[in-house]
């Protein structure tokens, strides 16, 4: 909940941690003295958190300009002795997945922990990925921790079990442990005293010549999982029924099981080292089950793995149903590979596995309460911020695209700014897809113009992500010399995932001064021409752009301005109200165009007076909205 | 004091923005130092963005549920926002269930741009008085101008949720939370607001 209590030493003392800040208390409690990640959503917050506290526990931290960056740096650390940590989403870890897959052959020394964050749902990415088959690709054993204490003691365990092998060890955790929070009892912290050290015999090597070794150093993984703590079992014994499950499902099915009164008949085992399997364990209790339930989220890996080892020992498991998603029997509303599962998804599909009935509570008198609010319901649709640059921004593209004429296709990417597809961002992407992609498909797109494509094609990349992933795919404009224009909305921090700082901002992970990247010299240098504007002046921002649709090769327009959130802290707002007698309401003609259509959450409808309002509790006073009233009924007071 | 059930199952529910994740932090925190075991979690993705927000706070003698309460059985829901409460209500309450919550709307988007209709704020204080066993409406936004500050809401919430006498821990508890975690200006704001918050649930009580 704080730094305060990931810090305290007071061995045996239950704080409340959440999920990120366990792994980070789990780290600091083994020692870690090397830190480093790009931010990603549901992993964002371990960083800073070790960042703050980097002097008290000789801890260097730092963010890396992207994911593959961070690992490798983590590499180096454990190559000289020190233990060391990468942080990132599924996402981030495919970006990192080619120094993975080679890492696991040169081996590592210092404990090297990777902590990946898996989105099920993606309540905070575009996609849902399972990471787990990531690591096996590259070779590196996973544990996944069932609750937010047990991420403190795995990522512990994890540190361990990576200097045993000589291989990075992957900590899986979900959103559901990530942004979980929940009681940990403090460990005792080690001493701050750390040595790198590096002799000129110490060779880090990827060759096919090592696959072996390494194959068994994930055997000897494989070996010590069959003791792990974090693997076990409860219910009765010589079950049945069981039910295999891992991460936060170990909770949801024990209480399914609970809730349908089967706690006499249906065993629960409880698996955290989910690859490599402990082959041994899992047939224990595979052979005297009859009907194997499998709940876990993303991807049907646990169950997978399980079944794999059932079928090479079929001749002494015998004959086992198995239910999972697979057969389509563990499944949400959305299906068995889409969402994630709760309490109540996996009560219902015991239910129908193991023929219980079940009936949820429910309110009587919903019905007549619904009728009272008139069925509406309205739901919250995510929006751009009150004041944030990018609606300014997207809005001059979208008035440009309209001027120009020629159907701009216009691409994006990941960011505050993918809300671009929305309404709130005028619906005005056509395309989404990872870090940076957009850059990559607009020099695709750049380069078709002898099959008679003519269309402009623009596309718009945050500051974070430039640095992220931008460059390569611009040298490759450049020297292809395609016909695209990228827009750098530079906000001037990673706002997505919290307001991080990045090789822009010339501040370091834990706050101190750092080396600072512009922008502008580094498209100078490729021979891009660029040109800086404020997206706040609105009328300018269409004015360039419309100039730049026209003009041809590779060109770069940088739109700059802090984010709304950034900006406003620790500063007072100016003041922006509607004037109301300028106001002519519905007789203006603007179709509501403040509230309705430039659509700023601060700018709202009075229907008592038939006029346009400001939510002053809202409003972060950028004034872009007075400046596109055509009355000009909206007044900004700028304090001093 | 409330009357324990195990697991106590408390939604705090809102708007991204409003605070209400800390709330449920310091609610959790609150419990530990009484004793108890804690599971949270939070659903908020981008919510920064003004999305939908609510914590799940499960509270226990002696043992680690799941971070997810199952529908219909919240014994608590404190809601920050009057249609985020009903809509919480709606999917996780049953007939036992007791509210708190704030009196101020945040309009969603689509009933900005006036393509939908936010209902009227009275009618959804009826509806949750209808469907739950008790309601505590109170006006939080207010009470935390009061106090010193509009963004102390949250704060004001959590003291009406502790002096609802609902919980089966005093508002020492909660204090001594706001004690550690803020400092300066901010603690003495957050105080404010927690007593203000108490005090209008107790007052609304002894007045019914
Ligand atoms: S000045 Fe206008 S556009 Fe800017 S935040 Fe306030 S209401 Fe929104
Ligand atoms: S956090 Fe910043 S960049 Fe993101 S939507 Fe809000 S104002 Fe815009």
């Amino acid at each position: 909940m704080s730094i305060y209590a990931v810090a305290l030493d007071q061995p045996g003392r239950a704080v409340v941690l959440t999920g990120n800040e366990a792994v980070a208390r789990g780290a600091i409690e083994a020692g870690v003295a090397f830190a480093a990640c790009y931010p990603g959503s549901p992993t964002a917050e371990v960083l800073p958190t070790l960042a703050q506290l980097g002097d008290r526990f000789n801890i260097y931290t730092e963010f890396s300009t992207n994911e593959k960056v961070a690992i490798e740096g983590a590499a180096a650390a454990s190559f000289a002795g020190l233990r060391s940590l990468t942080i990132c989403k599924a996402d981030g870890f495919n970006v990192a997945l080619d120094f993975a897959t080679a890492v696991c052959l040169s081996g590592t020394k210092g404990g090297m922990v990777i902590m990946v964050g898996d989105d099920p749902n993606a309540h905070s990415s575009v996609k849902e990925e399972d990471s787990r088959f990531l690591a096996r690709t590259a070779n590196l054993p996973v544990l996944e921790p069932a609750t937010v204490a047990e991420a403190k003691e795995v990522t512990r365990a994890a540190f361990e079990l990576s200097e045993k092998i000589m291989l990075p060890v992957v900590v899986r955790c979900t959103t559901r442990i990530c942004h979980a929070s929940g009681d940990v009892k403090l460990g005792p912290l080690p001493p701050v005293e750390k040595q790198a050290a590096l002799s000129r015999d110490q060779r880090y090597v990827t060759s096919t010549l090592f696959a072996q070794f390494m194959k068994g150093k994930v055997k000897t993984a494989a070996a010590l999982a069959e003791d792990s703590p974090f693997n076990y079992y409860t219910g009765p014994d010589n079950a049945e029924r069981i039910v295999i499950a891992c991460g936060p499902s170990c909770a949801y099915a024990l209480e399914a099981i609970e809730i349908l009164g089967l706690g006499d008949s249906v065993g629960l085992l409880k698996i955290s080292t989910t690859w490599p399997l402990p082959e041994n364990l899992l047939l224990k209790h595979l052979k005297g089950a009859r009907e194997v339930v499998f709940a876990e989220e993303v991807d049907s890996f646990l169950e997978d793995g399980v079944m794999t080892i059932a079928a090479k020992h079929w001749d002494e498991v015998g004959p086992v149903k198995f239910y999972g998603k697979n057969t389509g029997h563990m499944a949400g509303p959305r299906g068995a590979f889409v969402g994630e599962l709760d309490p109540d998804t996996v009560t219902s599909c015991l239910s129908k596995i193991f023929s219980v009935p079940y009936d949820p509570p429910a309110l009587p008198n919903a019905r007549e309460a619904r009728e009272l609010v008139n069925y509406s319901m309205p739901s919250r649709e995510l929006a751009l911020c009150a004041g944030c640059p990018h609606r300014a921004s997207f809005w001059a593209i979208k008035m440009a695209v309209e001027l120009d004429g020629r159907n701009a296709i216009v691409l994006g990417d990941i960011g505050c700014y993918t809300l671009g597809l929305m309404r709130t961002g005028y619906n005005i992407l056509q395309s989404v897809h990872c870090m940076g992609a957009g850059v990559g498909i607009a020099c695709g797109l750049g380069k078709l113009d002898r099959f008679n494509f003519r269309q402009p094609v623009i596309t718009v990349v945050g500051d974070s992500t430039f640095f992220h992933a931008v460059p390569q795919a611009l040298i490759n404009a450049r020297y292809n010399q395609s016909d695209i224009l990228c827009v750098i909305l530079d906000n001037e921090t990673t706002a997505m995932t919290g307001h991080q700082p990045h090789p822009g901002r010339g501040v370091s992970a834990s706050g101190q001064p750092a080396g600072k990247v512009e922008i502008e010299p580094l498209l100078a240098g490729m021979g891009i021409p660029v040109t800086v504007h404020d997206p706040y002046d609105v009328e300018g921002t269409v004015g360039v752009i419309h100039r730049l649709l026209r003009e041809s090769g590779p060109r770069a327009l940088v739109l700059r301005r802090a984010c709304a959130l950034v900006a406003v802290k620790g500063r007072k707002k100016d003041r922006v109200y509607v004037n109301q007698e300028k106001c002519i309401g519905d007789d203006c003609g603007c179709a509501r165009f403040c509230s309705r259509v430039f659509a700023c959450p601060a700018n709202i409808w009075d229907s008592r007076l038939g006029k346009a309002r400001i939510d002053e509790a809202v409003c972060n006073g950028c004034g872009v909205c007075a400046s596109l009233c055509p009355q000009r009924a909206i007044i900004v007071e700028r304090t001093v | 004091m409330g009357e324990f059930r195990e697991p106590l199952n408390v939604i705090v529910t809102g708007v991204g923005g409003q605070g209400n994740v800390l709330a449920s932090q310091v609610l959790a925190a609150a419990a530990v130092e009484a004793g108890y075991r804690v599971s949270i979690g939070e659903t908020f993705g981008a919510s920064q963005r003004g999305g939908s927000v609510m914590s799940h706070v499960r509270i226990s003698r002696d043992r680690t549920y799941g971070p997810l309460i199952p529908r219909g059985r919240a014994h608590l829901i404190v809601g920050f926002e009057p249609l985020e409460t009903l809509r919480i209500l709606m999917d996780y309450g049953n007939p036992e269930t007791v509210v708190v919550m704030n009196d101020r709307p945040n309009y969603p988007i689509g009933c900005l741009l006036g393509e939908e209709k936010y209902p009227d704020p009275h009618l959804i204080v009826e509806a949750v008085n209808r469907l739950a066993a008790k309601n505590h409406v109170l006006p939080a936004t207010e009470l935390a101008k009061e106090a010193g500050n509009s963004m102390a809401a949250n704060m004001v919430m959590t003291g009406a949720l502790s002096g609802s006498g609902l919980l089966p821990f005093g508002g020492d508890r909660f204090t001594g939370v706001i004690e550690t975690l803020f400092s300066g200006e901010v603690r003495d704001l957050n105080m404010r607001a927690f007593q203000k918050g108490t005090e209008a649930v107790q007052a609304a009580g002894t007045a019914r």
